[in-house]
């Protein structure tokens, strides 16, 4: 079925600069229709380079991307009007007024004049009372609300933004994050790439985390959210210990190395956590705590512990 | 063909147009009027006739010709390098259109702004001299060659520079000297037997040669021979122009 098809694929990507720097390197991806997908990755991980490519702006050294099934290349047409692009950097024209340059997109992008749509568009983004305005006159997170409507001008089905929060203020973010919704709900597939977990966890479907060139994770959210629902609970006993006893073998305690401390790892999501009766089974067992302390994994802590393995 | 591209970037170049009329169509107006106030009047009155025109008349083709390369140059590569200095080039290397589209709307657009200056220029100066313009077509052909040729060429210049003095270097050091060698102040004639060979080898010379003919049927070179240099000159812009976009030489990297 079409519908179920990916509407990006992107097989065996790879990018090389004159320079011999390896950007991209083996890239496989499936983006699923309508879904948000968040892009994580360190600075310099490659994802303005594999937007780049998706977009037009950069060749690929190897590999095949298509965008509801036509090729980047060969039907670069087909695939490029399906797309919008709001990059990182903010690149606007000056002199220009909001309403000319966001018609001007419209127009690069082969649609008929549709003065209604603009103004829909505008008005999503608070951009309205500003039509008339030069570009050269609006604040960064207005020339970045600009950039989106330009990317928006020519309802494309598929949208890409590049960091779309950085630098804008909490307010700004959480208005940006409706329209996102609100273009998903309209059919709109989004991908974003994003500094922020916090905007990843929030907005994304599916969470992909890049880096050094490399996929190295894709998961659906609600995955993620499960190893992020992993707590620790860490007991300091009174009396060192040597060995954990065979009776309390079924909660899989780790014992550091010093002999002092105990981890306990628990799904606050669980039915039963089974604090009460490893508390009950350790006093019966005759090992005594003398303090405790519980901690939860954050997406950040996932995030980093896999972009800080080599 | 995306029309609507075509149409949007065309557009978009003529509105910058407007928006600087004095710097674009101005101040060209004004050096233009300068030079026949020095060139044709001034200077003009203690030489007679040249090939039976008089100074002044004798100098027009050439004065046009002038400023329809330098500006051609100047508005083409002005208009291409901006986006890629400022970042905007993204959303027309992103978008659904063919190189020709892009070349046609940028260089469409540098051409009708030259023509018209050059129409402009040629009005200025029937107010200082007489004119006669002998074969209007094959001016207006000469015309519109020379600005889309130039304007071409201005492209790859803009494509070609990565900072604002590389923008200037090739019109003010290449340009303007062969233009004023090129035979727009004399008749290559009037030159000594060697230097007469060594200024056949500008291609300016022929420009000017053939835009002159159609105003007065005088001529440095034969017709044919300047319609065929003007016409390879363009050639040799198209194949560059080409190899930039299949290479996305500067463009992409």
């Amino acid at each position: 079925m079409l519908s179920m098809s990916p509407i990006i694929s992107v097989a065996n990507l790879s990018k090389t600069y004159g320079s011999g720097f390896k950007a991209l390197n083996g890239i496989n991806l499936d983006i699923r229709r309508g879904e948000i997908f968040a892009l994580l990755g360190p600075n310099g991980a490659g994802k303005t380079t594999l937007i780049s490519i998706i977009c037009g702006i950069a060749n690929s050294s190897e590999g095949r991307v298509t965008v509801n099934g036509f090729d980047i290349n060969k039907d670069y047409r087909a695939a490029r009007s399906l797309i919008g692009l709001v990059p990182q950097e903010l690149h606007t024209d000056a002199f220009e007024s909001v309403w000319a340059t966001v018609s001007f997109s419209r127009g690069l992008f082969g649609k008929p004049k549709n003065p209604a749509h603009i103004e829909k568009v505008l008005k999503d983004l608070s951009l309205w009372d500003k039509k008339d305005s030069k570009i050269v006159t609006l604040s960064g997170g207005m020339k970045r609300r600009v950039m989106i409507a330009k990317a928006l001008s020519h309802e494309p089905q598929i949208l890409f933004l590049d960091e779309p929060t950085a630098g804008v203020d909490v307010e700004l973010r959480k208005g940006m994050w409706e329209v996102v919704r609100a273009l998903q709900a309209s059919g709109v597939t989004i991908i974003l790439t994003t500094h922020y977990i916090e905007e990843a966890e929030e907005m994304a479907d599916r969470i992909g985390v890049i880096n050094k060139g490399e996929i190295i994770l894709v998961e659906d959210k609600a995955g993620l959210m499960q190893k992020l629902g992993k707590k620790h609970l860490k007991l300091y006993l009174q009396n060192k210990v040597e060995t954990i006893p065979e009776a309390l073998a079924a909660y899989n305690l780790e014992l550091s190395e010093d002999g002092r401390e105990v981890t306990y790892n628990y799904d606050t999501k669980g039915d039963r956590t089974g604090i009460t009766s490893l508390l009950s089974d350790l006093r019966n067992a005759g090992i005594r705590i003398s303090d405790l302390d519980t901690t939860q994994s954050s997406l950040e802590d996932i995030f980093v512990s896999l972009v800080r393995t080599p | 063909m995306n029309w609507r591209a075509v149409q949007a970037i065309y557009l978009f170049e003529m509105a910058r147009t407007w928006r600087t009329l004095l710097q674009s169509i101005v101040s060209p107006v004004v050096s233009t009027s300068l030079y026949f106030v020095v060139f044709g009047a001034a200077i003009g009155s203690r030489i007679t006739e040249v090939d039976g025109v008089s100074y002044g008349t004798f100098i027009v083709p050439g004065l046009v010709m002038l400023s329809v390369l330098t500006q051609s140059i100047a508005n083409a590569s002005f208009g291409i390098y901006f986006p890629k200095f400022v970042g905007t080039i993204y959303e027309i290397l992103s978008a659904p259109v063919s190189y020709f589209e892009i070349v046609l709307g940028y260089v469409g657009a540098a051409a009708t702004k030259s023509i018209i200056l050059g129409l402009i220029i040629l009005a200025t100066a029937a107010l200082f001299v007489p004119l006669h313009i002998m074969h209007p077509w094959w001016m207006l052909t000469f015309l519109v060659l020379t600005a889309v040729t130039f304007s071409l060429f201005g492209f790859i210049i803009g494509i070609w520079a990565d900072g604002f003095e590389k923008l200037q270097m090739i019109p003010m050091l290449v340009v303007t000297p062969l233009t004023f060698l090129g035979g727009s102040f004399y008749s290559v004639n009037m030159l000594p037997s060697g230097w007469r060979t060594i200024t056949l080898l500008n291609p300016v010379v022929y420009l000017i040669s053939g835009f002159r003919w159609s105003f007065y049927e005088i001529a440095d070179v034969s017709v044919s021979l300047s319609i065929g240099m003007t016409l390879g000159f363009l050639a040799v812009c198209m194949v560059l122009v080409w190899w930039i976009f299949r290479t996305g030489y500067r463009l992409k990297n």
